[in-house]
């Protein structure tokens, strides 16, 4: 592992930072960088957690949420940014207020050579379809980012893309 | 005898769909509503009259679904009909796995088989000789599901869409006519704020 702290600590930070924000429902095509998010919302008993099959369907999900009035989030690894890529069509023709957490692969310290290509192409994916991305490398800028990142979603209709760096969670052993 | 079944068509496409549909549905008021693109948006744009209780998408194909559950769980005391066609269930077909997995009882299903893709020129979709979207529904955890395929189904159909047990799924076989005559409202930042501000309102 790389610069690794102890996870559980920002992790547990993502979690209580985006229940403060009034962030309910929880979709997710789990991760290992999300793990401990997953596990918090689904014994959260004032959470609903959504597992997806698809990246796409949390996209979709999140904007009827919004209709009904309802804050989610989508938690991804990046590799499902690319699943994301029309149904972001969606968000951006209906300003709706969208808010992913990503957990990166294909990034800094990457063993595993087939998560190169979608790792590197999460970023101007996610620009191209008209979401603002914020990249965490340090456990001090998980809190202040998501501050940041709901307050432009739900404040101003944006949609908004957290980006944790390899650096931040570690480089998986191969 | 795999080749044979794939050259089977269906032969219970019979249905017309601007009768079906608002038989089916009964009163629109009853639901809130999510329609897929197209055809479906068309028809449900028309029964509605273009009512903020219904959000019509116009593009992201294989949204229909999965909006319609964000919006069953952020609004459990209503009752969410999601209404699409069988190219765009069968867009992001798994959606129905979640579905049935979160088990929303307030969810209800409508889909408008055709077999056929009718916006692009009534090209075969894989309902038209092959998948059975209701059993699929099935298989994915969905209880209630059932095929349309005569009017004297239509007060199953009707009951089965406003079950309080659901979430259900009801495949209405139509034919390849074309879907009610309604311009619709493709400002979806404008139908979105509509949506909201009703319901909000306690529409």
């Amino acid at each position: 592992m790389i610069s690794q702290e102890n996870p559980s600590i920002w992790q547990d930070q993502l979690y209580d930072s985006l229940r403060r924000h009034g962030i309910t429902l929880f979709s997710y095509v789990p991760d290992a960088g999300h793990a401990i998010i997953i596990n918090r919302s689904l014994n959260d008993s004032n959470a609903t957690s959504v597992p997806l099959t698809t990246e796409e369907e949390g996209v979709a999900l999140l904007a009827g949420a919004h209709l009904g009035d309802k804050r989610g989030v989508l938690l991804m690894q990046s590799s499902g940014v690319g699943n994301c890529i029309n149904m972001l069509s969606l968000i951006a023709i209906g300003r709706f207020p969208f808010v992913t957490v990503v957990s990166m692969r294909g990034d800094f310290g990457e063993q595993n050579p087939w998560q190169f290509p979608m790792g590197q192409g999460t970023q101007p994916c996610l620009e191209a379809m008209g979401t603002r991305c914020y990249r965490v490398e340090t456990p001090s800028e998980v809190a202040p980012t998501v501050d940041a990142a709901t307050g432009m979603a739900y404040r101003s209709n944006q949609s908004v893309a957290i980006l944790l760096s390899q650096r931040l969670i570690g480089a998986k052993k191969f | 005898m795999t080749n044979a079944r794939k050259t089977q068509i269906n032969e219970d496409f019979l249905l017309d769909r601007r009768t079906a549909v608002p038989a089916v549905i009964g009163e629109p008021s009853d639901f809130l509503i999510i329609s897929g693109l197209s055809g479906a948006a068309r028809d449900i744009g028309y029964l509605t009259e273009g009512a903020p209780n219904a959000y019509l998408l116009g593009g992201a194909m294989g949204a229909a679904a999965s909006m319609g559950l964000g919006l069953a769980l952020a609004q459990p005391e209503r009752r969410v009909l999601i209404v699409s066609g069988d190219g765009e269930f069968l867009m992001n077909v798994s959606s129905l796995a979640t579905i049935g997995h979160m088990r929303p009882s307030n969810l209800a299903m409508l889909c408008i088989d055709n077999g056929r893709y009718g916006e692009t020129g009534n090209q075969e979709s894989h309902t038209y000789r092959t998948a059975d979207l209701a059993a699929i529904a099935h298989g994915s955890g969905i209880d209630i599901t059932m095929t349309v395929r005569s009017e004297d189904q239509f007060e199953q159909a009707a009951r089965a869409l406003r079950s309080e047990s659901g979430p259900s799924f009801v495949v209405l076989r139509v034919n390849d006519g074309a879907p009610a005559d309604y311009a619709r409202n493709f400002d979806a930042v404008e139908t979105k704020a509509n949506f909201r501000r009703a319901l909000l309102a306690g529409y």
